[in-house]
């Protein structure tokens, strides 16, 4: 029998960047077939084109052995293939239901019928553990987390061969993964193949057959045994050089002065009650499911949402609730949870997303010179390794890991006294990550004070001084992070599981 | 971060220098040149088909070429039909006629680009004309005339500006607002009266000319000039296409939004002032119908200069081409005695066709 899906020589070419420079992929029916590659190494633009978004500019593609050529994302769809795109691409004003089985709603004689299009989506969210989310609800009011799952559901209504998830464990907990994996495995035994995208090993480990590995456009790697790969070579293979993958260590210097202070600060409906103090150098970790408040908490500190009750005091000096100017001015800083709706200017080119907040600086009287901020904020991106190097290209047409950086970029070259990292690593591949880490580390050993959220408990774990463990919008247990392991925390964290698909407002 | 992998870091080590204008910070980053190499191999492999022109395009007088190529083609009817198109004088009646709506797409322009929109353009000068030109306006003199014209028309603006900012009513309700009721306040102002300038200083203006060319085109360029300057080349303009890019992010950035939309809004009024003062010395009258579907000319002219309506893109170039277009059209008509019927058509046409083609051209440069 022939492999379910070849791609053979796969060419893409953008202006200036051959994103794609002759990629192989073979795919069999009923397996999971796992994409590797750094940030930038073309995997996102491989899926694109295979689900015919993207027209290759040479190769060949074979489906179930007959050579076809998908010009449209139609196309793509009628032959099988279902894809989850890493930036979700749903339409928030419609509702759940309306979602799943957009542009195959259920209809007669031309009038849709709502009725069986909430039952199938109701069905399908029942599948994926998630019965609590309504089909009806607007898809805005979800969090991300629910949006995504939505995501899945809809790739599920399709009744595909070939299901593409391009990192769709990125927001979800580990629950949720564990969650994802099961209704991977029903598919994979239903002989329906996966593509799975992550840059998290340990779920290629768990879930993956196979592993083709990308690297600069090019297939790297083909078929490699999931399970049997030692993973030192899957990261050689993929950056090409060898990474320690560990936390770097703490600087041995005492900590500084109080800078931040919060004192019972909370938000109806939200949180109440959260009080912790940072010092100049620590790194406090909030550990928490998704939807525990973890975020709320972060964007109140920083007056993005407005705080009623409770106080914020940078280096003794109290902030003006809900303003985030006066957060900035007194040198806070907020990489936010989702980079591309509350991140970037998609459309700007990079060195302009970075130097925001920085603006003034580097004008004279309000008036700017000829990109008078391109330098520094290209020496900037620079040193996060931002690919590709050149900082005026527009930040869409960035690969999502690196996108990351440009929003810690932002915050790097304003120099800021207190950080707010909001799961800083989120879609950033090992490499990077491990830079990542570094900077952090050498942030807080500049004297910087560090809030960071994650999802990924180990990150918590090993980055933080001390960690804050948040459930139902309340601070359940505060500890030095050298008294908790990860056990213990996921305990803490999941006593009693709080729903997801409730959160009432948009953001 | 530990790099053990000696040969990548020894190839990469000679390439990183050459190639490291901006200056890496960190001496760990090896991967980093080969990237760079790749990349910049790539554009140069690119570069002979057909990227010089698709960066040309994308360029801001790329993006107008389209326009421009419109107004040569309006040219060259032009000179065709009518053998008094290409006299000087007829040429500074064009300029002239645009300069009026011209002042005020530099607003809208502002205003579309921070992701708004302002439909009380056209009324806001015409209850600035009216407010300026009462009989008790004009005994205080010309100074007081102008500075009564620019406090109308920005005081409307911050009216706008704070009912979207803080009272959280969409913009186009706003406005549609304050444009009703603009009217109906330089209707009662004037009694539905034509007022005569009677000040000779503010009549004056559009009789004056310096080497041959009318005061109005000159007032005309400042405006355009000094509104490129700040949309380009300071942090408001800056600021201006990040709000309108995402406000959510440069919210978060630290930008104050709120404080931004008003002064755009107040930018918008005070263009509209300049216009009404303009206008009352073209017509020596201040009238409550000065100005009647400025507001759709003006986004007309914003839109076929390839501003995004949705915000967060756009230029004042390509605004003002969208002016002369239209003002073009319209001397085109006068001088061929066509009726305005035709005219309007045309224009219509012209809208449609101008965004198919700026969209057809986005899409190829993006695409190759
Ligand atoms: N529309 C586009 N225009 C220009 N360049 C693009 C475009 N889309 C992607 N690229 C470039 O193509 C390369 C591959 O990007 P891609 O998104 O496929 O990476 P990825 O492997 O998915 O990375 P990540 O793990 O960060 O998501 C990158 O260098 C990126 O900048
Ligand atoms: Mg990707």
């Amino acid at each position: 029998m022939p492999p379910l899906l070849t791609m053979r020589g796969i060419v893409k070419q953008f202006p200036g960047v051959r994103a794609l420079d002759g990629v192989d992929l073979d795919v069999e029916a009923g397996e999971v077939h796992c994409l590797l590659g750094q940030n930038g190494a073309g995997k996102s633009t491989l899926i694109k084109v295979l689900a015919g978004a993207h027209r290759p500019d040479e190769g060949e593609v074979t489906w179930s052995g007959a050579p076809v050529v998908f010009a449209t994302p139609q196309a793509a769809d009628t032959a099988g293939i279902a894809t989850i795109y890493q930036e979700l691409d749903l339409v928030p004003g419609l509702s759940v239901a309306e979602n799943v089985v957009l542009g195959h709603e259920p209809s007669r004689l031309g009038f849709t019928r709502p009725r069986d299009a909430e039952d199938v989506a109701r069905a399908l969210l029942r599948r994926l553990g998630h019965p609590e989310i309504p089909p009806r609800r607007e898809l805005g009011r979800l969090s991300a987390a629910g949006q995504q799952v939505v995501s899945m559901a809809r790739a599920l209504a399709r009744d595909a061969r070939l299901i593409v998830m391009d990192e769709p464990s990125a927001v979800l907990d580990p629950e949720e993964v564990q969650n994802l994996f099961r209704v991977i495995r029903e598919l994979t035994a239903e002989g329906v193949a996966v593509v799975y995208i992550s840059h998290r090993l340990e779920e290629i480990r768990e879930i993956g057959d196979r592993v083709t590995v990308l690297k600069d456009g090019r297939t790297v790697a083909r078929n490699l045994p999931a399970r049997e790969t030692p993973t030192a070579d899957v990261i050689r293979l993929m950056t090409g050089r060898s990474i320690e993958y560990a936390f770097p260590p703490r600087a041995a210097e005492p900590l500084g002065d109080e800078v931040l202070a919060v004192e019972g600060l909370g938000r109806t409906g939200e949180f109440a009650g959260v009080s912790f103090t940072v010092r100049a150098g620590e790194i406090i970790g909030l550990a928490g499911l998704v939807g525990s408040g973890r975020s709320e908490i972060i964007e109140t500190v920083y007056g993005a949402r407005k705080a009623t009750a409770g106080s914020v005091r940078v280096r003794g000096k109290q902030l003006r609730a809900g303003s985030v100017p006066a957060a900035v001015r007194a040198g806070m800083g907020l990489c936010p949870e989702e980079r591309k709706s509350q991140g970037l200017l998609m459309g700007e080119p990079v060195y302009r997303n970075v130097s925001l907040p920085a603006l003034t600086r580097f004008a004279r009287g309000g008036f700017l010179g000829r990109d008078s901020d391109l330098d520094a904020a290209g020496a900037v991106t620079a040193q996060l390794d931002v690919r590709p190097a050149d900082a005026t290209r527009p930040v869409r047409t960035l690969s999502g890991g690196n996108q990351q950086k440009v929003v810690l970029a932002r915050w790097l070259l304003q120099g800021c006294r207190v950080l707010l990292l909001d799961e800083p690593t989120r879609g950033v591949d090992v490499g990077a990550r491990s830079e990542i880490y570094a900077l952090i580390r050498k942030l807080a050993a500049d004297g910087v004070a560090i809030v960071l959220v994650s999802s990924e408990v180990p990150e918590v774990l090993g980055l933080a001084d001390t960690v804050l463990v948040v459930r139902e919008g309340r601070v359940v247990h505060t500890a030095p992070s050298a008294e908790l392991d990860e056990g213990r925390v996921l305990d803490l964290v999941m006593e009693s599981v709080s729903p997801m698909g409730t959160r009432d407002d948009g953001v | 971060m530990t790099v053990s992998d000696a040969q990548a870091d020894s190839q990469a080590g000679p390439d990183r220098v050459a190639l490291d204008k901006g200056g890496a910070l960190d001496k760990g980053a090896v991967p980093a040149a080969d990237e760079r190499i790749r990349v910049e191999r790539a554009a140069r492999a690119a570069e002979p088909n057909g990227s010089q022109l698709s960066r040309l395009l994308d360029s801001g007088a790329g993006r107008n070429l389209g326009l421009v190529a419109v107004l040569v083609l309006l040219g060259i009817v032009g000179v065709l039909s009518a053998d008094t198109f290409l006299t000087t004088s007829n040429l500074l009646t064009i300029l002239t006629q645009a300069s009026i709506i011209g002042v005020i797409t530099v607003g809208v322009t502002f205003v579309i680009i921070g992701g708004g929109i302002d439909l009380s353009v056209g009324k806001v000068m015409a209850l600035s004309s009216v407010w300026a030109t009462t009989v008790a306006t004009q005994s205080y003199g010309p100074v007081v005339m102008i500075f009564c014209a620019l406090a109308v028309g920005m005081g409307a603006g911050l009216v706008n500006g704070l009912l979207i900012a803080y009272g959280r009513i969409v913009p186009f309700i706003v406005t549609l607002a304050m444009l009703i009721s603009a009217q109906g306040l330089a209707e009662q102002i004037s009694g539905r009266r034509s007022q005569i300038v009677t000040d000779r200083v503010i009549a004056g203006i559009a009789n004056t000319r310096f080497l041959g060319i009318p005061l109005l085109i000159y007032i005309f360029a400042v405006v355009v000039i000094v509104g490129w300057v700040v949309l380009n080349r300071t942090t408001f303009g800056r600021r201006t296409f990040a709000i309108g890019g995402n406000p959510e992010a440069a919210r978060l950035a630290g930008l104050d939004v709120r404080r931004h939309t008003i002064l755009l809004y107040v930018v918008s009024g005070l263009c509209c002032g300049v216009a009404a003062i303009m206008i009352a010395s073209l017509t020596t009258t201040g009238s409550s119908t000065h100005g009647t579907l400025y507001e759709l000319d003006a986004i007309a002219a914003v839109i076929i200069g390839g501003t995004l309506l949705s915000g967060g893109r756009g230029t004042l170039v390509g605004s003002i081409l969208g002016v002369l277009v239209f003002t073009t059209i319209t001397n085109l008509f006068i001088l061929n005695n066509l009726a305005t019927e035709v005219q309007n058509i045309a224009k219509g046409a012209i809208i449609v066709i101008a965004v198919l083609v700026q969209a057809r051209a986005r899409r190829t440069s993006a695409a190759s």
